[in-house]
């Protein structure tokens, strides 16, 4: 064969954001008429390298290289034009537009600069639904009436009515059931067979054996392996290029023996229809327990509902044997449950506000009478739980927004300490921490648990779960695969089992 | 105003504090820069009036009339405030003062007397609150929708109460209150109610649980509920709260004009809004300041007056006014954007 340029190569891209290096020299060569698989964990750099392709980043340094000619992607539409599309997870479709308008968006076809509300689209578009092999779609229906998988199609759609010869698809799989996966890959086999290319990111190995030709492993912002052959490559070596880490964390000692006190958590069939199925789990003082899966595997609902920020749709939370009333977030911060959310901005800081308040926000009743706020005992307490935590700076008057983020996840661990809660729910709590950080988060929260809080812990970072937590449930796709205490799992396992669903060895 | 976040002897601390770019003394520093801005403005407003017309705009009575005619949007504003703080937004206030002003003032109610306008006026404005309330916190409305029906549908009641006539007032201790006899120092009776409005505004604002709730729910509301706070409830307390410094206005209204009328509080929506914007009060809510708020409504007024009295019509009047918002937004965009 002629020495042919690959379809795109992608060379050195590095992308900073404050604080993180999220590429580190990436690279990544794509050929026509392939379906190469990117692999990697939460926070590899997978999101941050397509956006990179899809021109909505600009990298730092690196190059781009389409079809052998270097190129810059400014936009989203400089890739477009180009004939890179990407389908996100999070579908970016119009719901009030219809399934044709959406197709065409961008690109309306245009009469005298006036959109030509038309025949010519709906049936442009009704030929693509036909070629992806769902022609019962009507182009003249809104998309908000379709199904999720029905709006993926719109999704693809739109990238086939551009002239498009690669295409980046972000966990496609993930919100299809079974036999819509099949239509996907059948569609996908299409694609190839045209020689466009497919850039197919996925946490499911055996969808990549399946359709992948090649697997580059992306590991804290670098390609650790690049186009190894993805139907041959073994799972374990797979696995070990995915964990294989720089950085080691220092994680505090377990407690020699463990907690025997009475259970002051227990759950027990608790589940949310199409989200996660029917949990039992038993929390004691001074236990740290960890969920360990996937993103999507359910594990940020399970802990929502547990704190009553979602209704279940069965099953039932008891704080020291008294259920809590479900689906309510007060009941459970007044029988002692505190949750450390994980969109920390989003969901738990008050970001013009100041580390006080923030702190003090759900003990407010502690230091008032009658509603009157006695702010010299509130600032005296915040700066107590605050002390307690090392928060630096140490003055509680300062805006929590010019806190670094671990900083600001001792505060909002602190407003559950002043609360005088006994069960911290913390989802991703290291999340936008910086490494240096981590450690110490890690000792303050095995102090915590060792002074009688039972925690409850979720992390995608299948290391941080299995140093900290003394006990392990593994989840996958909703349902909890294993239960094993900490000392007798190793990431290898927990990984297999997160994404195989059974042991291989 | 905002954050006087510590008494100084919780900063006196041996503690070495190291590192804290943004001290309490800068947040204060900062906080006064907003306050000083408007009392410069408002003093270059009195400036010129006193410039201008200085025998006519310092005469007593005139003052006297810029702050009876300041203290009902004052009241009103004071309520607003509360609402766009917590991130919502209430345009029926000027409806409910007519509502509350006409219910207050038909022949029937003021065979109640005093008390009975009173309680009329204030029971109507809680009420409309309620309904607001009910259907923002519970029914999930948008605050702008259901505030916007309430507009509609309290300006079309008061229309129908009244036909269209002016209510003339008869009761003597209600009239009373608008004659100079009635004023103490210098003060009308007006002016003192919403000086105690805007204090205990202040008070529930800066130092109690339900402003906190307030500021809490307006800067975000998930992490709020996430926190254990009941936003619904709040957020119906809010719209109460509101409709009763509506019912207060109506009062005052009451007083001042000696009558009610159905087109009474007309646009009342957004004299209040805009004196809240540009007294600093962020739209998207998360921070409120009454101190703000009243400097907002005095800027305002004392323009209207200036330019009454020379002789300039309210279009141009209305003019100034657009102009000033868009400056104090423009003006608290780059401070915002500083801090």
């Amino acid at each position: 064969m002629a020495p042919e340029p690959p379809l795109l190569s992608m060379s050195g891209i590095t992308k900073s954001f404050p604080g993180v290096r999220a590429l580190d020299g990436v690279d990544l060569d794509v050929q026509a008429g392939e379906v190469h698989c990117l692999l990697g964990q939460n926070g590899a750099g997978k999101s941050t390298l397509i956006k990179v392709l899809a021109g909505a980043h600009q990298p730092d340094t690196g190059t781009i290289r389409w079809r052998g000619d270097a190129v810059t992607l400014r936009s989203p539409i400089a890739a477009m034009r180009l004939g890179i599309a990407t389908i996100y997870q999070e579908l970016d479709l119009v719901e009030h537009l219809s399934v044709a308008e959406n197709v065409h968006l961008g690109h309306e076809p245009t009469a005298a600069g006036f959109v030509v509300r038309g025949k010519a689209a709906k049936a442009s578009t009704a030929a693509l639904l036909k070629r992806l092999g769902h022609p019962e779609i009507d182009p003249g229906r809104l998309v908000g009436e379709l199904s999720a998988a029905q709006q993926q199609i719109v999704s693809m759609a739109r990238a086939l009515s551009h002239d498009v010869r690669l295409i980046v698809m972000d966990e496609p799989s993930a919100a299809l059931d079974p036999d819509e996966v099949d239509n996907l890959f059948r569609i996908v086999g299409d694609l190839t067979a045209d020689g466009v290319a497919v850039v197919y990111i996925s946490h499911r190995l055996e969808e990549i054996r399946r359709i992948g030709d090649r697997v580059t492993v992306l590991k804290d912002g670098r390609a650790v392996a690049g186009g190894l052959p993805a139907k041959s490559t073994p799972t374990r070596d797979v696995v070990a290029l995915m964990t294989g880490r720089n950085v080691e964390y220092v994680f505090p000692e377990r407690p020699v023996s463990a907690p025997e006190a009475a259970p002051v958590l227990e759950v027990q069939g608790l589940a949310r229809d199409g989200e996660f199925e029917p949990l039992d789990l038993v929390l004691r003082p001074g236990e740290i327990v960890g969920l360990a899966g996937l993103v999507g595997s359910g594990r940020s609902e399970i802990l929502e509902t547990i704190y009553g920020a979602r209704k279940p749709s069965a099953g039932q939370v008891r704080v020291d044997g008294r259920a809590l009333r479900p689906g309510s977030v007060r009941a459970a911060v007044r029988a002692g449950l505190g949750l450390a959310p994980e969109e920390r901005k989003a969901q738990a800081l008050l970001m013009l506000e100041s580390v006080t308040r923030n702190v003090s926000v759900s003990s407010m009743s502690r230091f008032s009478r009658g509603g009157w706020i006695d702010r010299g005992a509130e600032l005296g307490a915040a700066r107590a739980a605050t002390r307690e935590l090392s928060l630096r700076p140490d003055n509680p008057a300062v805006p929590i927004r010019t806190l670094s983020g671990g900083n600001q996840q001792k505060a909002v661990l602190a407003r559950w300490l002043l609360r005088g809660c006994r069960v911290l729910l913390l989802d991703e709590p290291t999340r936008g921490v910086d490494v240096g950080a981590r450690a110490e988060l890690y000792a303050v929260i095995r102090r915590l648990a060792d002074e009688g809080l039972a925690v409850l812990l979720v992390s995608s970072e299948v290391p941080e779960v299995l140093g900290l937590a003394d006990r392990v449930l593994v989840l996958r796709e909703g349902r909890v695969v294993h239960t094993a205490p900490a000392r007798e799992l190793d990431e290898h396992r927990v990984l297999d089992l997160v994404m195989e669903g059974s042991p291989t060895s | 105003m905002t954050q006087h976040a510590s008494p100084p002897r919780d900063n006196t601390d041996k503690v070495p504090s190291v590192g804290q770019p943004p001290s309490w003394r800068g947040l204060l520093a900062r906080a006064d820069v907003r306050t000083l801005s408007l009392l410069g403005v408002l003093a270059a407003l009195v400036l010129t009036g006193g410039i201008t017309k200085p025998d006519e705009f310092l005469d007593t009575r005139n003052l006297q009339l810029v702050l009876t005619q300041a203290s009902v949007i004052g009241v009103v504003t004071v309520g607003m405030t509360f609402v766009i703080t917590s991130g919502g937004i209430d345009l029926s206030v000027g409806a409910i003062v007519a509502l509350a002003s006409v219910w207050a003032t038909t022949v029937a109610t003021q065979d109640y007397g005093f008390a009975g306008v009173l309680f009329t006026a204030v029971i109507v404005g809680v009420g409309c609150g309620l309904v607001n309330g009910l259907l923002i916190a519970y029914g999930g409305m948008v605050p702008f929708i259901a505030t916007l029906a309430m507009l509609a549908s309290a300006r079309g009641l008061a229309l129908q109460i009244t036909d269209g006539k002016t209510q003339i007032v008869t009761i003597p201790g209600i009239l009373d209150l608008g004659e100079r006899d009635a004023y103490v120092l210098g003060i009308p009776p007006l002016v003192m109610v919403f000086a105690v409005v805007t204090i205990i505004g202040w008070l529930i604002l800066n130092r109690t649980t339900f402003g906190r709730r307030t500021v809490a729910v307006g800067g975000n509301a998930e992490a709020a509920r996430l926190a254990g706070i009941d936003v619904r409830r709040q957020r119906l307390y809010l719209y109460l709260l509101s409709g009763l410094c509506c019912g207060i206005a109506a009062f005052l209204l009451i007083i001042l004009s000696g009558s009610g009328q159905n087109t009474n509080g007309n646009l009342y929506e957004l004299d209040a809004i805009a004196a809240a914007i540009i007294g600093g009060t962020l739209l998207s809510g998360g921070r409120g300041t009454i101190t703000g708020s009243v400097l907002g409504v005095l800027i305002f007024t004392t323009i209207t007056n200036i330019f009454a009295l020379n002789n300039l019509q309210s279009d141009v009047q209305q003019i100034a006014k657009g102009a000033i918002i868009v400056a104090a937004v423009l003006v608290q965009r780059r401070t915002a954007s500083v801090s």
